[in-house]
């Protein structure tokens, strides 16, 4: 069977010398996939990006077609054919085949990869394992209480952040979906809202608050688990609070009355609550901490996803294996274990003997034995950029941008799936062309038809 | 010149009620995927003939109530690894993909189950229409079925605007055009107005059909005849599938009642209805009971009301619904882990696992409620077999369902492991109907297709999809469902005796009715103003449906 079928949106033809308009473009640089910029486009070149915020402007209008061969083996320039090939034969000969990434891929090539991964008997990551990954596994935990981004725009009278710098992060944020906008129920806009920020440290965005709680650093797990006890009207003692979070006991209770006093309340929360001490522990407490306000008000939560489709890859992995990361095959069926099948410990506990980085740099972000793993085995990179890993890559594949040069699908934070509006082609392949010639020559290799 | 590639389903005792056929032994004869005329020339053979000889021949099942695709499936699966780890595992082949079960199978174990049970189309029953693109996206990964699905408006803003200010022409246009930009196939009530007070208020929802929704100041009852009446002059195939108000509720039946009355003669199909057939008082699991009778009389006599019936069978599973305080109070109930999520003007969603004891009362009695209503509906082609995937149970369970409709033996039996105060509470003990295999061809596939307006599906006349299954007669009928002898689906043989042959990916089922077009500045201007995304990226192209199959309306446009 064909899987991914669905054929990408090609650019419009640029005419040389003349502008040409793309409206409702969408910007794929974070989870926020802001679908209303409009771009101005000159030969090879975005020269306006209406709409845009900071970093997507830089997305877009930084963006030339690498000058480089879409394929190098070894270093050394070859035709995409023979990179298609060699990279079959590698994933074919591999015992242990991993596959990692996706999370600046569209949807249409994400599908074309877990494919490649289900006929190879290969294990399948996304970078969800090292980013929200923990939120994953709390909400395997607890479940999660949450609404789209309009929701947050319409009815959002009290929006929380934690451990999120979105001024940073996620430029549009505020204005567009959780702050500024005057919703149905919210005529006023910010005037109608409260914001509260949490964090270690006092960050850009903390200026947008109209309260900031700066809590001790590792104690989101402790603070969260005060405003639970406060919300079920548990007795505490105020000094060993204030002892533990780093934040007076009358600033929780203050926090809590407003909480309960609400009547859409919103925590978006981020990496500052995922990635230190207590993890997916900490995602659960504010996962949990949400539920319990439905027993008081209205009140949801959603994690700030940075990639522009992280959460297209978890809804494609997940509809395809029934798991949202981190899922080994190598039984010729999907089973999930994060902290075994995920890539930072496949390939630091040397299981791995081969691997597909698609847009990804664990070259430059992963642990040093991570490294020195992925650097002894063969693995195939596919990047718009050259980076660390396409360095490295036995075979490297220079890819189209998805956005930029090619369409398809992604999914914003808020699981709403977006189309693409691609600008201008690319002479490199898309990751989907990559993708599935490469698994057309696996599939011939292992005899599937 | 070649003469045509036919294929020739020989012999088999076929049952087609659309066509009046109950079990007859007949040929059935095939020529690209559909069902034709006998060729008149007596000397042409077939290029390939399946013996069907002794066999029982039917259409292809069509579930027309399931959840298998989309946002709130997907969350499940995510949610849900436990029973996964558990459960049957499903390896890859040299022709499938793998995949992973558990009461919310993964999408190619979904379309290969589906198949492997001589079930060939199926419908999901509850989109939020910002979604479409997620649901025809794991469509084009759900192989072997022809698909298509429902779109949830029964809290959409636009239409209650629209009912609030007098403007019926805007609801109809609208109407269509949420169909036709989402490539859905019917409009779908879930909790009419009760999502939208969810949304706006702690553990909100409406009480009954005359309750005002918050802002918009419409009732349940003008949002359900509305859209009823708008959908009738649309003449779409399927006009309108309503998940009513306070499900689960002891004492809704009354809620029920009023829904059926309150669609003013115009056809609607009430699904899942075993979940809104409890008598008790308010809120009161002590006093819960079976209201199938009056509820029954109703449809009995009133023709333009169809039924699935959302069987529940005992086991564990996950719940899930776009009605949001159902979600809550379920997990409310079971205590375990909860997820809900609002979607800006359009719906709601609520997802907890749970668990049907038949050593409860009022697990054994939603049991036993579910089975009445195929017992006592009098006309078969009123009423559909559903578990309302997988909220009653797995899609899977269908053959040991139709065991209990075709062996009253076998249903007492069951009904004697139950607390015996279910005798009292429910009439099932007391009815000896047993149905008939051409009962259960209606009640599993000819019949959803009228419902749904299918004219090329659930029969097995000329000019029908070829999408056929065959079965191998047994006495146990639970034996005899589950593992069909052959499955074809348009033309081609997918399924022999379990083992899936061949795979396709199928067609998706959607309309396209008219209307006014002047409408969508209107629509436009309203979509700017509160929608985070944009208008031109909202409506799904055809470039997601792998296979485009437009069902005309009940007018033929």
């Amino acid at each position: 069977m064909t899987s991914g079928s669905t054929q990408a949106h090609a650019p419009t033809p640029t005419i040389p010398g003349e502008l040409k308009v793309i409206h409702d473009a969408t910007c794929t640089f974070c989870g926020c996939v802001c679908d209303d910029i409009e771009l101005t486009v000159k030969d090879d070149h975005i020269i306006e990006a209406k709409r845009a915020c900071v970093l997507g402007k830089s997305w877009f209008l930084n963006h030339s077609v690498e000058d480089r061969p879409s394929c190098t083996i070894d270093g050394n320039p070859a035709t995409l054919e023979q990179g298609y090939d060699r990279a079959a034969q590698i994933l074919t000969n591999g015992k242990y085949p991993i596959c990692y990434g996706l999370s600046d891929s569209p949807c249409e090539a994400q599908r074309v990869a877990v494919s490649i991964v289900d006929w190879i008997n290969g294990t399948i990551d996304t970078t969800t394992s090292v980013c929200h990954g923990p939120s994953g596994m709390a909400f395997q935990g607890v479940g999660e209480v949450t609404c789209s981004l309009g929701e947050v725009a319409n009815r959002g009278d009290m929006i929380l952040f934690w451990g999120s710098n979105p001024a940073e992060s996620h430029p549009r944020h505020f204005t567009k979906y959780s702050l500024m906008p005057k919703g149905m129920f919210l005529p006023n806009g910010r005037k109608d809202r409260t914001c509260v920020i949490v964090d270690v440290r006092k960050t850009k965005s903390a200026k947008a608050a109209d309260i900031f709680i700066q809590i001790k650093p590792k104690k989101d797990f402790e603070a969260l688990w005060t405003l639970r006890a406060l919300a079920k009207g548990i007795e505490l003692d105020p000094d060993l609070v204030h002892r533990e979070t780093g934040v007076e006991f009358s600033v929780w209770s203050d926090l809590m009355d407003r909480m309960k006093a609400c009547k859409f309340g919103v925590i978006f929360f981020g990496m500052g609550l995922t990635m230190t001490r207590g993890k997916h522990v900490n995602s659960e407490a504010l996962l949990a901490l949400t539920r319990d306000m439905n027993a008081h008000t209205r009140f949801v939560a959603k994690p700030n996803r940075g990639h522009g489709n992280v959460t297209g890859a978890d809804n494609v992995v997940s509809w395809r294996t029934g798991y949202p990361f981190g899922v080994n095959h190598a039984r010729g069926y999907p089973r999930f274990n994060p902290g075994e099948y995920t890539t930072s410990d496949t390939l630091a506990n040397r299981e791995a003997d081969c691997a597909m980085m698609i847009a990804c740099d664990p070259m430059a972000n992963f642990s040093q034995p991570a490294r020195e793993h992925l650097a002894a085995i063969p693995y195939i990179a596919l990047d718009t950029k050259e980076t660390p890993t396409t360095r490295s890559a036995a075979v490297a594949f220079a890819v189209a941008t998805y956005g930029i040069n090619t369409g398809g699908t992604v999914y914003r934070m808020d699981d709403v799936p977006i189309p693409l509006r691609p600008a201008f082609a690319s002479p490199h392949p898309s990751d989907y062309d990559v993708l599935t010639a490469i698994e057309v020559r696996v599939k011939k290799i292992l005899g599937i038809t | 010149m070649t003469s045509p590639d036919y294929t020739k389903i020989s012999q088999g005792i076929v049952y087609d009620p659309r066509n009046g056929i109950d079990g007859e032994v007949r040929d059935i004869w095939i020529l690209d995927g559909r069902v034709v005329d006998a060729p008149a020339d007596p000397s042409v053979r077939a290029s390939k003939t399946i013996d069907a000889s002794g066999l029982v021949v039917m259409p292809g099942g069509i579930d027309m109530h399931c959840h298998i695709a989309g946002p709130k499936v997907n969350v499940a699966r995510k949610m849900r690894p436990e029973e996964k780890r558990r459960g049957e595992q499903m390896p890859r082949t040299n022709i499938t993909h793998s995949g992973s079960m558990g009461s919310v199978p993964s999408t190619f174990a979904t379309g290969y189950k589906y198949a492997a049970l001589g079930y060939t189309t199926a419908f999901d029953a509850a989109i939020p229409p910002i979604a479409a693109r997620h649901a025809h996206e794991e469509f084009e990964d759900t192989p072997c079925i022809d698909k298509g699905f429902y779109v949830l408006m029964g809290n959409n803003h636009y239409v209650m605007q629209s009912l609030m200010n007098n403007e019926p022409h805007k609801l109809k246009a609208f109407i269509a055009w949420l169909l036709t930009s989402t490539k859905g196939f019917a409009p779908k009530l879930v909790n009419p107005g009760g999502v939208e007070v969810w949304k706006s208020k702690q553990a909100g929802n409406v009480s009954g059909l005359d309750t005002k929704v918050d802002h918009f100041g419409v009732t349940p009852r003008q949002i359900i005849c509305g859209v009823a009446q708008a959908a009738a002059e649309l003449a779409l195939p399927h006009p309108v599938h309503i998940h009513c108000n306070n499900l689960g509720m002891p004492g809704n039946w009354e809620t029920t009642l009023e829904t059926m009355r309150a669609l003013n003669g115009y056809p609607g199909h009430i699904t899942h209805i075993q979940f809104h057939s409890y008598g008790g008082g308010n809120g009161d699991e002590n006093t819960f009971n079976s209201k199938v009778i009056p509820l029954v009389e109703y449809v009995n006599s009133h023709p333009n009301i169809t039924v699935d019936v959302g069987q529940v069978l005992f086991g564990e599973t996950t719940s899930m619904t776009g009605d949001g305080p159902l979600g809550y109070f379920l997990s409310k109930v079971y205590g375990g882990k909860w997820f809900s999520s609002d979607t800006e003007m359009e719906s709601g969603c609520g997802i907890t696992p749970i668990k049907y004891r038949n050593k409860s009362l009022v697990h054994a009695l939603q049991w036993a409620i579910g089975l009445e209503w195929y017992l006592l509906v009098k006309d078969p082609w009123q009423v559909v077999m559903s578990t309302d995937h997988p909220n009653g149970g797995s899609f899977l369970a269908y053959p040991q369902i139709i065991r209990f409709l075709m062996d009253k033996t076998y249903r007492r039996d069951v009904l004697k492991t139950c607390p015996p105060a279910i005798l009292e509470r429910s009439t099932l003990w007391e009815i000896d109907r047993e149905y008939t295999l051409n009962e259960i061809a209606i009640i599993t596939r000819a019949g959803p297709a009228r419902i749904l307006g299918l004219n090329n599906k659930g029969h097995l006349g000329a000019g029908a999809d070829a999408d056929i299954t065959i079965y191998t007669p047994h006495e146990n009928k639970e034996v005899m469902f589950e593992m069909p002898r052959v499955v074809i689906k348009s033309g081609r043989v997918l399924v022999e005796q379990g083992e899936i042959r061949e795979t396709l990916i199928g067609k998706t089922l959607h309309v396209q009715p008219n209307y006014d077009l002047e409408i969508e500045t209107d629509i436009q201007e309203w979509f700017e103003k509160y929608y985070s995304i944009s208008w031109r990226n909202y409506p799904v192209d055809l470039s997601y449906l792998y296979e485009s199959c437009v069902i005309p309306t009940r007018r033929g446009s």
